[in-house]
């Protein structure tokens, strides 16, 4: 079994890799689309701004779709939760996955941009991937945009930066988190732990 | 809310063989305290919420000791971890990056070539680049220099490169604004008039610079108690408290310290 990590070229993905390791996800990379084939998980990163990420990630759309719709567990964190809704104030015009129908915003010019630091959780709906999570748990956040899905619904967490943040959401066997699980200490791991438990079943 | 961050320091001697923990005073006299990547192991199961590791030797023969030192930290020390000594180019940056390490501080080589914090924010993102500022009290108060009131009257700060073995003349608050403007998205604040000293923060350059910047401010130097701590989450809008030798030597816990501030009403991480 094995756990593929989306490398489309933008950046640093060896503390997702290490934090997968760690908690025996036996992680390995995918550099084509070809390379998603057998997963028994799909992670996907996201470092940078969204248009870039959106134009590295294109040519593993159709791709991940089929898996995604043939029930793979899925995980996209930060960008790679961004990268599933329809658009971004980011770069107007780029096309996101949309996955997710709403819009990607910016944080409100009142807050510190970008959110920087450790925040904490507020649960809004009691999925597996949230196990051993309680409400107040902090997770490290690092971001200057946010999702808002059309359909609240797919809201798994929220927290507050001035305004309501979408911290997590989940569809189907999809889960994506705005922080980042790999460096949030042993709660982000318990969150990880709970994914490659997910893909064994 | 974001929470106010507990950040250990670990000043790195890359002179021997995997590395070595090392403390000053006051940028002089030096104690051993251990082997990095043990140290940033026990702070991280203590609680610590980012790991900042200062190649004070600074050179770039031993760049290689550090990422190797990154590379075996980030295995199992899963917070942020900041690096910094001795980077001056953007390929020497992803070499750190490449190891494993989130960001990157620059201290000497941004004051040399401001430009590279810019280079390096628009490839790696503003987040990834740390300035740090070694702040240290003028009390000949010039022309056009930020003046601050302090307990001992008013004075300016005058920035240190080098590992604080040379002055630059350059005034530390219009630099921490003007490498913001570059794109650094945080600003480690250390006070050379307290650094190693356990007099507590130097809180009217804490609270002056984290007020002019709208990116967190790390305050360093001079704490020896969890009231130092207090201190300055209290009396500034510091993001978080870095520091060394209270950790190192002290009879407190990252987690101990971070209790004790909790029960007193910061919004700490626990």
């Amino acid at each position: 079994m094995a756990i593929v990590i989306v490398d489309y070229g933008m950046g640093n993905l060896f503390s997702i890799y290490n934090a997968l390791d760690y908690v025996s996800g036996n992680p390995r990379f995918a550099h084509d689309p070809q390379d998603l084939n057998g997963a028994d998980g799909i992670v996907v990163p996201g470092v940078g701004a969204f248009g870039s990420c959106m134009s590295q990630l294109s040519r593993f759309k159709d791709s991940l779709l089929e898996h995604f719709q043939d029930g793979v567990p899925m995980l996209g964190i930060c960008v790679g939760m961004q990268v599933l809704f329809d658009e971004s104030e980011e770069n107007p015009g780029a096309a996101g996955l949309g996955w997710i129908s709403g819009k990607v915003v910016r944080l409100p010019d009142s807050v510190m941009i970008p959110q920087m630091g450790w925040n904490s959780l507020s649960i809004k709906q009691p999925v597996e991937i949230l196990n051993g999570i309680s409400d107040g748990d902090m997770f490290y956040f690092v971001h200057s945009y946010y999702g808002q899905p059309v359909d609240s619904s797919v809201i798994a967490a929220t927290t507050d930066h001035g305004v309501e943040v979408t911290a997590a959401v989940t569809k189907d066997n999809l889960f994506a988190t705005q922080f980042h699980p790999e460096k949030s200490g042993p709660k982000g791991l318990k969150i990880l732990k709970n994914f490659v438990r997910a893909t064994q079943c | 809310m974001l929470a106010r961050r507990i950040i250990p320091c670990l000043d790195c001697d890359l002179g021997v063989p995997g590395g070595r923990v090392v403390k000053g005073i006051e940028f002089k006299q030096i104690r051993y305290a251990g082997i990095p990547w043990e140290l940033a192991g026990k702070y991280y199961e203590d609680g610590a919420d980012e790991i900042v590791f200062l190649d004070i030797t600074a050179s770039a023969e031993r760049r290689e000791t550090m990422t190797s030192v990154i590379k075996k930290t980030s295995r199992s020390v899963f917070v942020p971890l900041a690096v910094g000594g001795g980077i001056s180019s953007v390929e020497q940056a992803r070499e750190v990056f490449n190891a494993g390490a989130d960001k990157i501080t620059l201290n000497t080589s941004a004051l040399k070539r401001p430009e590279l914090i810019s280079e390096i924010a628009e490839k790696y993102g503003n987040q990834a680049v740390v300035l740090a500022i070694d702040a240290k009290r003028r009390f000949n108060i010039e022309e056009g220099r930020k003046v601050v009131q302090t307990e001992k009257g008013p004075c300016w700060f005058e920035c240190s490169y080098y590992g604080g073995r040379q002055f630059t003349g350059i005034d530390a608050i219009a630099w921490a604004k003007r490498a913001v403007s570059l794109g650094a998205g945080e600003i480690l604040l250390t006070s050379m008039d307290r650094d190693g000293t356990y007099e507590g923060f130097d809180i009217p350059l804490t609270d002056t610079v984290s007020k002019i910047v709208n990116v967190p401010v790390i305050a360093s130097g001079g704490s020896a108690s969890p009231d130092h701590m207090l201190e300055v989450f209290e009396k500034t809008n510091a993001s978080a408290a870095l520091a060394a030798s209270i950790f190192h030597f002290g009879e407190w816990t990252v987690g101990s310290v971070k209790s004790y501030l909790k029960e007193r009403g910061v919004n700490v991480r626990i």
